[in-house]
């Protein structure tokens, strides 16, 4: 294996080497190695397939905006991660990687043919191509494609690291530790700021760390920036967060940081999480956020071996790594000379520079001349050899004229290519900051921005160390300023600073036919430039559109290397200049974040409360199987030894109607409506009248909105002259509370009425059945329990085994019943007591589905699942609920509405199936003529259907327009294995006297 | 996340804590059967979803429970005030206002914060 490390240059540990793998194959890197410096350490250049044509690809950049290098990373113990940029993931001992999208190896990739097929997936290929015969399209052409196209497979198995989440306020928060970064950060730290100082590299530094050479106030780049952390390292004020990337910036100086902590470790902490969201408020922020190099666009640029200039610097500089023996340069830029001079310094032949300029600053020929490189100012490339890795370039001559001369092949290992730099201004578009042209840089700027946030730096087009600390220093001050603390800018003086002036174009100039050049804009997409004339040429004008067609910028590096080149040839190709095409529009994420991340500690038993009654336990041991009702976990039947859900069912039912069954109703809503003007409250809010009623007795209360329609349902019981106790159903408990409150606080606040939640301070438990008072008749004091006395519909107060209770007569199931309400603490003490005593009487627990059963053979709704919010009460079959003589309650100016009167309204029916054995689907729909063509005119459907013991058939709800009418009508169901035929008939199917209720 | 200031806690606080509940000054009439059908279709249903300065009910949910009434600007999502239930609609310059001794208040509170 050859090294490609050399002596004395970079900042990696050379005496920490470690050993880590690439698709099987060992290699060594070193302590500071990325993947991608690591494997470049050791010859490799090709890593992966393209997206589309599985062309070989290798390294391109030598940071987060990579588009190339993505690769499947293990970091052991089934943590798996695909899509990983080398270019970001740090080597440590034992890590396992392996390249993606190729089979059945990443040199003789079978999908590689997708190349040779180019023409059919040029731009809108998904539209046009495959579009025919259409039969093909599920079984051959999507799944094909799906498959031969793509990144990497994400992993079968649960994560299984944790994620963490914190918010964190400060004063300012710099974003990027940059040269502009550090020296705001160091300002703002020294005003007594607290600061919060974040870069998503392993170490602060930025553009610094590939500058070694530049000297700044006096000291050597590194030595500077040893001084700087160790400065901010001192300042208590100060937090500093390497690997932390600022992925959003949102409303009122937002933001949010995911910070990695433990995928650089070899042995993670037993507990740490794998990353960190910091949820920052910060009064001022600072973007240093610095600038990306731009590709050129020309045929071949995409081949293993090219590479951004300024990348293979950072591998040389920083890295210690020579990219290549024999390197072309091809530039627009000065920039990528500097690379070429550092690089012939470190001993690499340098063949050429091609500048596409037609002319160049004369220091840089000069310096060129010296090291003996070959200069070719003016030329462009027009092409590259190479099948795993670039081995020749193509160069021609370009007169003033803008006429192409003849070709020149040049043999090289790397070519290094720069088209000039953007200035990452994402966060600042986050804030939907506005953006100007600047026509001399060739580059848009920040503009009026809508936070309180400043931009400095390359960031903002002020290229070069001096300006980015001076512009840096001058930010963090100014920042710190207005959040209130003051200080004084320091000065900086840098020497040995490179060059920084370049130009900006479309693709290279080229002698071939350009309809065949396949030069690339967005590499990781496969985009190519004359996709994008050819979206042109078919009518796309927008940006947006353009964008969206060819998937230019869409990949996962959002654009970073391709917008602006996308954006110059769409300019070029629509004839007008680029600020009048526009830019799209950068989204958060800034760069791919985990799931995980944005989960946080909310996965899991976390991910939701599951609210538990007092009762709860004794469910769970007493075998109940559950069913979540909103937030509340519920028993839904209590199966014994061999019983399904069906047989339990009908035992409960049976059990209740013959002696008694229990049942835990805590989860009803409950509020507790007190004060001189309850009553007045109460006929206001309720349909029903509420002044005549009797305190001690209870009344069944119906709730509309402002609408008409049906909200909520309950009993309500009135304890005293001024007190009410309000149920409410269970999930519509908070809804109804706030719109009380609504109500109380904003229309109504002149009433002297007080409104507390009291759903989870009273245990309620329901005993149901013939024998339900002769349980509890010796067991309760202060109450008389006979039917004169506290008849169905009777409310008191008292004591059950000496605890306090407000004891309920009511029935949801149709038999003598009493809701026994306890504060919660003692919910299961008393249900166990009761439970204990009751077995002379065969008590049963029963769960939701046998209450809801039993219910629905007596006629009563479920607000919710009865009802739609589109039923009023008389839809309903409750007009009776509604006083009549009231003059206004909520929602009763709307009951006169011309549409609520309408003859044909859906209403709510009973609905008796032929075939007794028939238990129709909820949500079934309803027609009156099953042989009417398809699509048949559905007149409603069936919300409530069961089978019911006590009759030994299925009994059934629906709303069918004008259903009341219909009584003993045929109705059709028409399902998946038959057309069912039922009858329409009232609602109450057991016990229509009452009887069973006074008993 | 917005943050929004509770006129009654006289805190600004986390969008989290609050819910929105609609526009505001839509009084209910005193006596909705004096309305005609289309009078009261006017109450319930029509809204003014105005481009820029919205009169707007936001519940402070998970702190006081109190409804407020804010002014907040629909195109920028910026508040330019709160102000409490039952107070009138205010004019363009109390907003003006208001938003200025805002943005001097949190300025002068971070100059208190001062070590």
């Amino acid at each position: 294996m050859s090294n490609f490390r050399i002596a004395g240059k970079g900042r990696v540990n050379r005496s920490r080497q470690l050993r880590f793998s690439f698709d099987g194959v060992d290699y060594t890197g070193c302590e500071g190695d990325t993947l991608a410096s690591a494997l470049l350490a050791n010859g490799v250049h090709l890593v992966g397939r393209s997206f589309k044509y599985h062309r070989p690809r290798g390294i391109l950049t030598a940071g987060s905006e990579e588009p190339n290098a993505l690769v499947g990373s293990n970091r052991g113990n089934g943590r798996f991660e695909p899509n990983t940029r080398a270019t970001v993931l740090e080597v440590f001992e034992g890590l396992k990687t392996e390249s993606q999208n190729r089979w059945p190896s990443l040199t003789r990739d079978i999908g590689a043919v997708n190349d040779a097929l180019y023409v059919l997936f040029s731009a809108g290929f998904y539209y046009k191509t495959f579009m025919w015969p259409k039969s093909f399209w599920d079984k051959v052409y999507e799944p094909v494609i799906r498959n031969a196209a793509g990144l990497g497979k994400a992993p079968t198995a649960p994560d299984p690291d944790t994620y963490a989440s914190r918010f964190a306020h400060c004063d300012v928060l710099v974003v990027g530790g940059g040269a502009a970064g550090l020296a705001a950060a160091l300002e703002a730290g020294r005003s007594g700021a607290s600061v919060i100082l974040c870069d998503e590299q392993s170490e602060l530094g930025g553009s610094l760390l590939s500058e070694p050479t530049a000297e700044i106030n006096g000291q050597l780049a590194w030595d500077w920036l040893e001084d700087a952390n160790a400065a901010l390292a001192a300042m208590p004020n100060v937090t500093v967060l390497p690997r932390t990337t600022a992925i959003g910036y949102y409303h009122q100086n937002f933001v949010g940081l995911c910070q990695r902590l433990t995928d650089h470790l070899r042995i993670v902490p037993d507990g740490a999480p794998r990353e960190r969201m910091w949820k920052v408020r910060a009064k001022q922020v600072v973007l240093a956020q610095g600038a990306i190099e731009k590709p050129l666009v020309f045929a071949g640029n995409d081949r293993p071996g090219v590479m951004l200039a300024g990348a293979a610097r950072t591998y040389l500089n920083r890295y210690g790594v020579k990219v290549g023996n024999r390197a072309v340069v091809v530039t627009s830029h000065d920039s990528a000379w500097h690379a070429a001079f550092d690089l012939a310094k470190a001993g690499v032949e340098v063949t050429a520079i091609v500048d596409v300029r037609g002319t160049v600053p004369t220091q840089l020929v000069t310096a060129a001349d010296a090291l003996r490189i070959r200069t070719l100012i003016g030329w462009t490339v027009t092409g590259t050899k190479g099948r795993l890795r670039v081995s020749s370039v193509r160069v021609n001559p370009v007169t003033a004229g803008g006429k192409v001369g003849g070709a020149e092949t040049i043999a090289c290992d790397a070519l290094l290519m720069s088209g000039g730099w953007t200035p990452s201004i994402h966060l600042f578009s986050h804030t939907q900051g506005s953006l100007t042209w600047n026509e001399d840089g060739q580059m848009f700027l920040p503009g009026r921005g809508k936070e309180e946030c400043r931009l400095a730096g390359a960031g903002k087009g002020r290229f070069g160390l001096k300006a980015a600390f001076e512009d840096g220093a001058a930010a963090g001050a100014a920042a710190a300023a207005d959040a209130g603390f003051s200080t004084q800018p320091a000065t900086y003086h840098v020497e040995g600073e490179p060059s920084f002036t370049g130009v900006t174009g479309r693709e290279l100039p080229t002698d071939l036919d350009p309809g065949h050049a396949k030069a690339f804009v967005d590499f990781q997409n496969d985009v190519m430039a004359k996709d994008i004339r050819l979206a042109v040429r078919e009518g796309f004008k927008s940006i947006e559109h353009i964008k969206r067609y060819t998937t230019n910028g869409m990949a996962t590096d959002q654009g970073k290397l391709s917008n602006i080149n996308g954006l110059a040839v769409a300019s070029d190709a629509l004839k007008r200049p680029i600020p009048a095409v526009g830019l799209t529009t950068f989204r958060p994420p800034y760069t791919p974040t985990s799931f995980g991340t944005f989960a946080g500690y909310n996965k899991g038993a976390l991910f939701e409360v599951t609210r538990k009654t007092p009762i709860d336990g004794w469910a769970e041991e007493n075998g109940a199987a559950f069913e979540p009702v909103s937030l509340w976990r519920r028993a839904w039947y209590f199966p014994q030894v061999g019983e399904d859900m069906h047989a339990a069912v009908a035992r409960e039912c049976k059990a209740v109607r013959a002696s008694l069954g229990i049942f835990d109703a805590s989860t009803l809503g409950k509020i507790e409506i007190v004060g001189p003007d309850a009553a007045e409250f109460m006929n206001r809010m309720y349909t029903n009248a509420w002044t005549k009623l009797a305190p001690g007795r209870c009344r069944y209360g119906l709730l509309l909105g402002e609408d008409g329609f049906i909200r909520d349902d309950g009993v309500i019981g009135r304890l005293a002259q001024d007190r009410f106790h309000v149920t409410t159903t269970t999930g519509g408990a908070a809804r109804v509370l706030t719109m009380m409150e609504d109500y109380l606080q904003t229309e109504w606040p002149d009433l002297k009425v007080w409104l507390t939640s009291t759903t989870e301070q009273w245990s309620v438990i329901a005993l149901q059945g013939p024998n339900a008072r002769k349980l509890i008749e010796p067991f309760v004091e202060g109450i008389d329990l006979s039917d004169g006395a506290f008849p169905h519909m009777a409310v008191a107060t008292g004591k059950i085994f000496g605890v306090p209770t407000r004891l309920f007569r009511v029935s949801f199931t149709g038999e003598l019943g009493f809701e026994i309400n306890v504060p919660a603490r003692y919910g299961r003490a008393v249900w166990e007591k009761l439970f204990e005593a009751g077995q002379r009487f065969g008590i049963t627990p029963y769960g939701t589905e046998t209450m809801h059963v039993l219910r629905a053979e007596k006629g009563y709704i479920i607000v919710g699942q009865d009802t739609d919010g589109t039923l009023t009460p008389d839809d309903a079959g409750l007009a009776w609920a509604v006083g009549k003589t009231k003059p206004d309650f909520v929602g009763k100016r709307s009951l006169s509405r011309p549409d609520m009167l309408a003859a044909n309204r859906k209403q709510l029916v009973g609905l008796l199936t032929s075939d007794p054995k028939t238990v129709l689907e909820e949500g079934a729909q309803i027609v009156l003529d099953p042989n009417q063509p398809v699509p048949m005119d559905m007149v409603g459907h069936v919300t409530s259907s069961y089978w019911s013991a006590e009759l030994g058939r299925s009994i059934a709800f629906a709303v069918i327009q004008g259903g009341r009418s219909l009584q003993g009508k045929t109705v059709h169901v028409p399902m998946p294995d038959k057309v069912h035929a039922a009858t329409i008939t009232g609602m109450v199917f057991v016990d229509p006297e009452n009887t069973r209720l006074s008993a | 996340m917005l943050l929004i200031r509770c006129p009654y806690c006289e805190a600004e606080r986390p969008e989290v804590e609050f819910t929105y509940a609609g526009e505001a000054h839509i009084a209910r009439p005193a006596d909705p059967s004096a309305l005609s059908d289309d009078e009261w279709r006017d109450f319930l249903f029509i809204r003014t979803n105005p481009r820029g300065r919205h009169f707007e009910r936001w519940r402070h949910m998970h702190g006081c429970g109190r409804f407020f009434n804010a002014v907040r600007d629909t195109v920028t999502d910026k508040f330019a005030m709160t102000y409490k239930a039952g107070t009138p609609r205010p004019g363009d310059e109390e907003i003006a206002l208001a938003s200025a001794s805002a943005a001097a208040d949190s300025a002068a509170s971070v100059k208190d914060a001062r070590p």
